[in-house]
């Protein structure tokens, strides 16, 4: 028989105990979230940016091969109406790509030509500045990352992309997906999903599927690495970047 | 006191159950959205993302602000005109933040991981200083106004510990509506919402459409209570809203100046739009032209003081305002910031029945809590026959 006094003593002994446990459980997990383990082939970067050789894509299937590239294996919907549609990579033409650059008076070519559009990630994203859960958020190396599984679907990161490269889930996506990639999350509805330069393919060692289906068209490397690539062909040739008075500092370049 | 909003005539009642009905209908169309997805149940798009419900939460935070135009000269300046209302315009604004609140919650696509707001607090988002905000204006005017209508009820002077949160209300009304401006004032791609003036034109058109619904209740309470919130509070609400109507018209005019001004297109276009359409798309210019009618149906009203002091004019005056502002800020502003696309092209929205039906149900929970606080008040004020100030304040 233990007595009420005891019984007392064992308790707070015990509720101690737990509180002690739990805190430990807590900065042992903290501690593991922190030390994500990279795959050592994983592609780094100060800062990732891709320069689009628009003069290269003469035909339409030029166009189709990267998209499909990107859109497949990221099992985005394939959503007929404009109104919904799911789009992480698409093309425009000079007039809407680049409103208020003198479209009138360029040369013909030029203004029947079409440009890959994709998430800019900006340097300075706006989206990532509204998001009020980090769903999208900044890596290190500059990518603009989205965590549909995070996302609250308030959409307010696209009233804050300037470029509209922010697609909402306005339908069942799973319903409009043909052919299922299983190595890719699908999404749910009500949330918002968008072009993340393929980080899963980057820390794997592989360029974006968009990178590697343009068979050179598209030139993807670190900005801040004097001694890149894409550095190169940055000085060596005239490229624009959209709404740059913005600030927003876009990372993908078009070579006109 | 609660006790008091469970005894009531066959006409509360039905009233009361005319709102419920309406949010369980709300309540199931807001899920049917859930099922079928937003494409179905909104106008919303690709790039018109927000619409009906954002701009109720822009125009009844504002609304919930301009409680502070009562509170303020009572509280602060001791102006007893506003005496007998004060309590009301308070748990106007409860209701009306409750609204706002809601009208955000509808909006999501996942509803259920809206905890992820409190459990990755953001400071940088402008969302989750708006959720401070409201709560925390929520529960000031809740504590303010039973507390010190509890002490209505006991016949006794209002606990002192309470002046220091009537004074954080009246700071924190200006507050709640500049924030919901921020949301709008600091987005780099939408050049007709980017405007500095933003917040003070929020405030503008929430003391013009604010005091107007107050006015419309407190002629209601007078009407089908015996409680009269006083003629001279009510025409003095009216004095408040023409002032600021003149100053959100006032606004609308600068907005036209910059624009047209500096030719800038991005700042014409959406204004264009709204007015007499753009490259051929009028879908808000009706709505515009009816809006911008009752704005000077209500000022030509309110400017004459033998109109605006006549109860029948008055009341007329007092409904064109309210509506004028509710169309302009409550849909208008919202969808015309989306014009241009990021694509220089115009895809235009409207309200779809299922958003208008859930939009119904949000109004109803705010009108439910409105009813049942002012009937708790109706009746504590029915009892006390004499206000404060030994005036009467019951009808027989």
């Amino acid at each position: 028989m233990i007595t009420r006094r005891e019984f007392l003593k064992i308790s707070a002994f015990a509720s101690l105990m737990g509180l002690g446990g739990a805190f430990g459980i807590e900065a042992l997990e903290k501690k593991q979230g922190k030390e994500v383990i990279k795959d050592i082939k994983a592609l780094k970067a100060k800062r990732w940016a891709m320069v689009i050789d628009t003069r290269k894509f003469k035909t339409q299937e030029d166009f189709d091969k990267i998209i499909k590239a990107c859109h497949k294996p990221h099992n985005v919907p394939e959503i007929i109406n404009p109104l919904h549609e799911v789009k992480w990579i698409w093309t425009e033409d000079y007039e809407h790509s680049f409103p208020g650059t003198a479209e009138q008076y360029i040369s013909k070519e030029v203004k029947e030509r079409k440009f890959l559009l994709l998430c800019n990630h900006c340097d300075n994203a706006p989206c990532t500045r509204v998001c009020p859960v980090k769903a999208t958020f900044k890596r290190e190396d500059g990518i603009t990352m989205q965590d549909m599984h995070r996302c609250i679907g308030c959409k307010f990161c696209m009233a804050g992309c300037p470029y509209g490269a922010r697609n909402y889930n306005f339908l069942p996506p799973r319903d409009y997906i043909k052919e299922f990639n299983n190595e890719y999350p699908t999404r749910t509805l009500g949330v918002v999903e968008k072009c993340t330069f393929c980080n899963e393919r980057i820390d794997r060692g592989l360029l974006p599927y968009c990178v590697e289906a343009s068979e050179g068209k598209i030139i993807f490397g670190d900005l801040f690495d004097s001694n890149s690539e894409i550095r190169k062909v940055l000085s060596e040739n005239i490229v624009i970047r959209r709404k740059v008075e913005l600030g927003t500092q876009p990372m993908v370049f078009y070579i006109i | 006191m609660l006790d008091l909003a469970l005894k009531g005539r066959p006409r509360y009642w039905i009233w009361v159950s005319f709102l419920i009905t309406m949010i369980l209908i709300g309540f199931i169309c807001w899920m049917r959205e859930h099922h079928v997805g937003a494409a179905v149940t909104t106008g919303l798009s690709r790039d018109v993302s927000w619409g009906f419900h954002v701009g109720q939460l822009t125009f009844f935070v504002g609304v919930a602000a301009s409680a502070v135009l009562v509170v303020l000269p009572y509280y602060f300046h001791n102006y007893k005109t506003f005496g007998r209302i004060a309590v009301i315009g308070e748990f106007l604004a409860v209701g009306c933040v409750l609204i706002a609140m809601l009208s955000v919650f509808v909006i999501m696509g996942q509803p259920s991981r809206v905890w992820n707001v409190i459990l990755h607090p953001t400071p940088h988002s402008i969302i989750f200083w708006d959720m401070v905000v409201l709560i925390t204006y929520l529960s000031l005017n809740l504590l303010c106004g039973w507390t010190i209508l509890h002490a209505e009820k006991k016949s006794a002077p209002p606990p002192k510990w309470i002046k220091p949160f009537i004074y954080w209300a009246i700071l924190w009304a200006p507050s709640i509506h500049t924030v919901t401006a921020f949301l709008y004032a600091g987005l780099p791609g939408r050049p007709h919402w980017m405007t500095a003036l933003q917040a003070a034109h929020f405030l503008a058109t929430a003391f013009a459409a604010g005091p107007s619904l107050l006015i419309i209740l407190s002629m209601i309470i007078k009407k089908i209570s015996k409680f009269d919130p006083g003629q001279q509070a009510i025409n003095k609400l009216a004095e408040i809203a023409t002032y600021a109507l003149i100053i959100h018209l006032f606004f609308i005019g600068l907005e036209f100046f910059t624009a047209f001004y500096s030719q800038i297109p991005d700042h014409m276009v959406a204004l264009k739009y709204l007015y007499v359409g753009y490259e051929g798309h009028t879908g808000m210019v009706t709505w515009m032209a009816i809006s911008t009618l009752l704005a000077f149906t209500g000022l030509l009203i309110f400017i004459f003081p033998p109109l605006r002091k006549w109860n029948v004019t008055k009341l007329i005056g007092a409904v064109c305002i309210f509506f004028s502002i509710w169309m302009d800020k409550g849909f208008a502003f919202v969808v015309s910031g989306f014009i241009p696309n990021p694509f220089d092209k115009v895809t235009e929205a409207w309200i779809a029945l299922n958003e208008f039906l859930v939009a119904a149900g949000v109004w109803s929970v705010g009108a439910l809590v409105i009813t049942v606080l002012y009937k708790i008040a109706i009746t504590v004020k029915e009892k006390a026959v004499f206000d404060k100030y030994g005036q009467k304040q019951v009808v027989d």
